[in-house]
């Protein structure tokens, strides 16, 4: 079995155990003891911690300018943000919950990733976009959206998925250091998870990484759905099936190579995907995988949420809804067996 | 033109005929096939423009609009330049994948014409806040239209300036149509200026076809900007001649309102002032509006034999290293 260590970029830093919460604040803090150009944004971000904690002591030790409490306004501020990076700074936005982006769609959309091909080259957008994502929460049907993939066709920008300390650690350190707009999606119900981190590490944009290797299928995660694929392949691992586990942790750019040639191992390929499935990263997998003359011994599966349902609040109606290790590993077998 | 210097009227005579032969050119470029899509033009408006930049130092920056090729000139982009952009030549500010709603450079501070409405109050406030967070006394104009003052992000930027007391300064070109429409079709007041108040910040009525009643307006709002004072609105009352863009005859026009707002000509306006003063006569008025036609032309002609970019070479636009 392999760890995360094993593909991605070597650690710098000493490695310590952290939450996921913890790994925020530490990348965050890094960045701006780092780089005095580094910024925090936000609604309420500099009070209380932020509203999932993830910024506590931050305006103590960097100011209430570094530290900027913004209006209820998603698509100003992003505005604001991209004005600031512009001129040389390079601000970290946090999105409250993934559910308000839509309500930035212009910043998200027409400015952060078109500004500088506009411009013929002539600016970049080092502008980092922190987005509180995914259900579990019982925050009802407006607060639960991943929205993972809601923005991963969009040239000039680069999506970022964190599943772990870890990963949050580093790939955010990787989306501040980058000069392109880069939304990174943190998952609500991993605040408390806690892992190893190496301070310093910085992520390689657009590289998945190898959490589990196995021989008979191939399982590509996200968010919270990494863990509970990495709990699947435990239970399939009991039955004598060697799962291999993939956190695809970019939608764009999308590891492609990666997932082929763990598939060409394997043969057998399932997305677990906290989304419903059209439209999202795990038909783009498959997609581009049978255009590319990818062979399968069993169909591609995806474990998805439901195509005409919404998120409830009602809790176990919401934790029918979200894929669970359960249902991964159900699809996982039957790929296997058919 | 900064403004240390003193004022260079005659420049701004010239800057402002410059723009009018532009647009002209363009409308004529555009009815041969050499600028095609759209485009929106600014006859009858170059005032706000070269007075509003007058009034701007040249570290200072600013953000606009689709109806932009007036700013663009009045801070100094060279005719060629543009009319390369808005042929698609890779010789344009933009290599050509501009077109003429994105006139920008950065080397002068111009640092955005956006497409979207509203969209440019939110950057020029963000660019105004790191001049403040790093103590730098410089400032950030944005220009819009009056049909802007009606989008979320004309609130939103307002409201965050006001409340951060950003060194910006707003600039509502009210050219009395939002597109097709009548500004008392979709806005309940005549008076946009006093869209400042619930801001709580100045709303300044300016007549937007007197250039120097605009850069004593622009002048005073950058001051207090630059003093920490915080932002300002200015309402430029100003005139389109043309209608929105290049598909729109402006048959909604009450009859003889064009009529009456060309007697109050920007370009002329300044030249009965520039002659009172001893400073321009009609030979020389003429020669320097013979001057500058020979130079949009040959600006135009120049920019006609410059190669268009390819594909390839505007992947390097799309993601920055």
């Amino acid at each position: 079995m392999s760890t995360q260590t094993d593909l991605a970029p070597a650690a710098v830093g000493e490695p310590t155990e952290l939450t996921y919460r913890e790994a925020i604040n530490a990348a965050i803090a890094d960045a701006m003891e780092a780089d005095p150009s580094v910024l925090l944004l936000g609604e309420d971000v500099a009070t209380a911690g932020g509203v999932f904690k993830t910024n506590e002591g931050l305006p103590e030790r960097f100011g209430r300018e570094r530290v900027l409490n913004t209006p209820i306004c998603e698509n100003g501020f992003l505005g604001v943000a991209l004005g600031m990076s512009l001129m040389g700074l390079r601000p970290i936005v946090e999105i409250m919950f993934a559910d308000f982006l839509p309500t930035a769609g212009d910043a998200i959309v027409n400015e952060l990733p078109k500004y500088r091909y506009m411009s013929g080259g002539q600016c970049s957008v080092p502008v980092t976009i922190r987005v509180v994502s995914g259900g579990t929460g019982r925050f009802g049907t407006q607060h639960s959206a991943t929205g993972e993939s809601w923005y991963m066709g969009q040239p000039g920008l680069r999506v970022a998925a964190a599943s772990s300390p870890g990963a949050a650690y580093a790939i955010l350190q990787a989306a501040i250091r980058d000069n392109n707009p880069v939304l990174v999606h943190e998952h609500k119900g991993l605040y408390a998870r806690k892992g190893i981190v190496s301070r310093g590490e910085v992520a390689e944009v657009g590289r998945a990484a190898i959490l589990r290797v196995g021989r008979d299928v191939t399982i590509v995660a996200t968010l919270l759905m990494v863990e509970r694929a990495l709990k699947a392949a435990e239970t399939l691992a009991a039955e004598g099936i060697e799962a291999e586990v993939i956190d695809l942790r970019w939608l764009r750019p999308l590891d492609l190579p990666t997932v082929r040639s763990s598939v060409e191992r394997t043969g057998r390929l399932v997305v677990a995907e906290e989304q419903i499935h059209a439209g999202g990263w795990g038909a783009t997998i498959i997609s581009e995988l049978v255009m590319g003359g990818q062979a399968f011994r069993t169909p591609p599966r995806a474990v998805s949420m439901p195509a005409d349902l919404l998120v409830p609040y009602s809790p176990p109606l919401e934790d029918e809804i979200i894929p669970s290790a359960d249902a991964i590993a159900e699809a996982a077998r039957a790929a296997v067996r058919e | 033109m900064t403004d240390s210097s003193p004022p260079d009227r005659l420049a701004w005579y010239r800057r402002m005929l410059e723009i009018r032969r532009f647009e002209e050119k363009v409308q004529e470029l555009f009815m041969g096939g050499h600028i095609q899509g759209t485009t929106h033009l600014c006859q009858g408006q170059e005032a706000v423009s070269v007075g509003s930049i007058a009034a701007m130092r040249p570290d200072d920056v600013l953000t606009n609009t689709y109806r932009g090729h007036g700013q663009a000139l009045a801070r100094g982009m060279a005719p060629e330049t543009a009319f390369a952009e808005l042929m698609g030549r890779r010789t344009g500010g933009s290599g050509g994948v501009g077109g003429s709603m994105h006139l920008v450079d950065f080397s002068m501070g111009n640092i955005g014409s956006n497409a979207i409405v509203g969209a440019g109050l939110p950057i020029a406030v963000g660019a105004a806040m790191a001049f403040r967070l790093r103590g730098e006394d410089r400032v950030a104009l944005t220009f819009f239209g009056d049909g802007a003052t009606n989008i979320g992000t004309f609130h939103e930027a307002l409201n965050m300036a006001s409340v951060w007391r950003a060194p910006v300064v707003f600039i509502i070109e009210n050219n009395l149509y939002g597109e097709y429409s009548p500004v008392r079709d979709t806005t309940p007041l005549d008076d946009l200026a006093r869209r400042a108040d619930p801001y709580g910040i100045p709303g300044v009525i300016v007549d937007g076809q007197d250039v120097d009643a605009v850069r004593a307006a622009v002048k005073a709002a950058v001051a207090r900007a630059r003093a920490g004072e915080g932002p300002s609105l200015l309402e430029m009352k100003t005139y389109r001649y043309r209608g929105h863009s290049r598909s729109d005859p402006a048959k909604y026009r009450p009859d003889g309102e064009l009529e009456r707002w060309k007697e109050r000509d920007p370009i002329a306006l300044l030249g009965v002032k520039l002659s009172a003063a001893g400073l321009l006569t009609a030979e020389t008025g003429k020669a320097l509006a013979d001057a500058v036609q020979a130079e949009i032309d040959a600006a135009a002609d120049r920019a006609l034999g410059a190669p268009y970019p390819t594909l390839e070479e505007t992947v390097r636009y799309v993601y920055a290293d």
